[in-house]
């Protein structure tokens, strides 16, 4: 059945009689355009990265950030409607301060993912609003190690368990993804915009789910991919945005911080000569078949 | 006795007649703190070339009870400052969340926190002044160290009242009057800054802990002590007052083991 006509695309939150909500289709849509933005979830952390593409000469080189940061150890990353994505984040950065408020310490990346989730959700249900038109990729880590309570003071009693459980494993990469719908899953390899089933298949050839491979690695992985996801818009410009959140031990110390200036530049090197490998594999593939071809001849 | 429990313990209304309920002020002004409860005393702070040197005990005060030995009563924010909080340890506490907020948000920034310890001192001081405009005052007294716009040291302190006052030496509380001269006679007034240098500044103020130990019943010897310079913070939060003499306790009466 098609929306066209039928009269049920017009207002939020009507379905359609085969229970589809035509609004929420038409932002999904809107997020198709958008840039590719992709997430790696890593054995110790997490990488965040975007194609952006240069809308104007005019713009600085590095500057209107798509990749912000929410509280310390969290990043946000969406394809789609930039100020919907601003939005999206302004919001992600007052329920992770909410729950500071409550709990004194910071939102684990799930508990952020599932009010995310909730505050899209209700986006979908008045016809006075209409959905978002981004799809964003939340990556962060929670703390391996005991954080201290904001504003604690003292380390409290020297004997006796407090209610702690020994040997507990706690915290690690977090990696989800939240759509117009507000449907969001956890993720090994988030992709999203408008490469995103290219570059899809290519985080499905990483073998994610093993846990194997180091977010330096993933950082390289990341750049390549987006690069693939752009070979299909080539006739635009784009700039790679970069970001990282590693464990407590690793370079970031759990926050969320850009990408070295040297490491991304090393990584877009790595990238560009993966892909011009590629196009001599197919122009040498090329040339052998056209030689058989002679041959055969 | 009857078997109601809440009656218990309490006057009998057979002998002294039913409680007077208009003794139970319901209404009337409403009441902010008007006084602190679990309370720090000094911090002592130096400048010296190329930063500053801040030091507090480890003691929080249950009034005259030395409630809690293992307080952290110098604050961290961002790379660069200390903020040495005396007074009411939670007001102290919620500052510390207000500061921890402040970093949060000025992280987001690609720039990272660019707010200097003299930005920070500016805040803090229109907090301060902002509640006790409200009549609810927080019960502190702050020392502020770090750097300021010219990456010069910058040492500065604010009070419940919002009263702001900067000199190269501070102290708060008990500190005010005892480690104050100490400074003022190591550190006389003209003394240029380049002529002190950190180790001078960090035993300056371990002696002043030392005094402050001596003769403020509301310290511990046990205290953190933070130098802030263009490095960085280095804070050392289990130092001990050492080489301790009460000999001079001997002859003064009333004063430790001597009672008469």
């Amino acid at each position: 059945m098609t929306s066209i006509g039928t009269g049920y695309d017009l207002s939020n939150s009507v379905f359609s009689p085969d229970g589809r909500n035509f609004q929420v289709e038409y932002a999904v849509k809107a997020v198709e355009n958008g840039g590719t933005a992709i997430g790696i979830r890593c054995k110790d952390g997490v990488v965040l990265a975007v194609e952006k593409i240069i809308t104007s000469k005019l713009l600085k080189p590095g500057s209107n950030k798509r990749i912000a940061t929410v509280d310390r150890h969290v990043g946000i990353v969406s394809a789609g409607l930039v100020p919907d994505g601003r939005h999206f984040v302004s919001r992600a950065r007052d329920e992770a301060s909410s729950w500071r408020g409550v709990y004194k310490g910071p939102i684990p990346i799930s508990a952020l993912s599932n009010r995310l989730g909730s505050y899209v959700q209700a986006y979908t249900l008045y016809s006075s609003v209409r959905p978002f038109g981004v799809t964003a990729i939340v990556g962060g880590w929670d703390s391996e190690a005991e954080l201290a309570v904001d504003g604690q003071v003292g380390s409290g009693p020297k004997s006796g368990s407090g209610g702690k459980v020994e040997g507990a494993k706690t915290g690690g990469p977090g990696l989800y993804m939240i759509e117009p719908s507000g449907l969001y899953w956890g993720y090994y390899g988030a992709a999203t915009g408008k490469g995103r089933q290219a570059a899809k298949a290519e985080l499905e050839k990483l073998d994610l789910s093993s846990g194997t491979l180091s977010l330096v690695d993933g950082v390289k992985e990341a750049a390549r991919i987006i690069y693939v996801a752009h070979e299909d818009s080539k006739d635009k410009e784009f700039e790679l945005e970069m970001t990282w959140i590693s464990s407590l031990d690793g370079p970031t110390k759990g926050r969320h911080e850009e990408v070295p200036k040297d490491l991304l530049e090393e990584a877009e090197r790595a990238a560009k000569r993966a892909l011009e490998g590629e196009d001599e594999e197919e122009d040498a593939t090329k040339g052998n078949s056209n030689e058989t071809e002679r041959m055969e001849e | 006795m009857n078997h109601f429990p809440e009656a218990w313990g309490r006057p009998r209304d057979d002998v002294y007649g039913a409680y007077n309920p208009l003794y139970l002020q319901t209404t009337g002004p409403k009441a902010h703190t008007q006084s602190p409860a679990v309370t720090g005393t000094s911090v002592v702070a130096v400048k010296f070339n190329g930063g500053v040197a801040i030091a507090a005990d480890n003691l929080a005060s249950y009034g005259s009870l030395a409630r809690f030995t293992d307080v952290k009563r110098l604050r961290k924010f961002g790379e660069s400052a200390i903020v040495g909080f005396s007074g009411d340890v939670s007001d102290m506490q919620y500052i510390d969340r207000l500061l921890e907020s402040i970093d949060i948000r000025e992280n987001y920034s690609t720039n990272g926190n660019t707010l200097n310890a003299k930005n920070l001192h500016t805040y803090l001081s229109k907090v301060l002044y902002k509640r006790r405009s409200e009549f609810n005052p927080l019960w502190n007294h702050i020392l502020v160290a770090g750097f300021d716009e010219d990456k010069k040291p910058f040492l500065s302190s604010a009070d419940l009242l919002g009263t702001t006052f900067s000199a190269p030496h501070l102290a708060t509380g008990f500190g005010a009057h005892l480690a104050i001269p100490i400074l003022r006679r190591l550190f006389p007034e003209e003394t240029p800054l380049e002529s002190i240098s950190k180790d001078e500044a960090v035993a300056a103020l371990r002696e002043c802990i030392k005094v402050l130990w001596y003769r403020d019943a509301r310290s511990l010897d046990k205290y953190s002590l933070a130098v802030v310079t263009e490095a960085g913070i280095e804070i050392q939060e289990d130092q001990q007052v050492e080489a301790q003499s009460w000999a001079f306790a001997e002859a003064i009466k009333g004063y430790g083991a001597q009672v008469n």
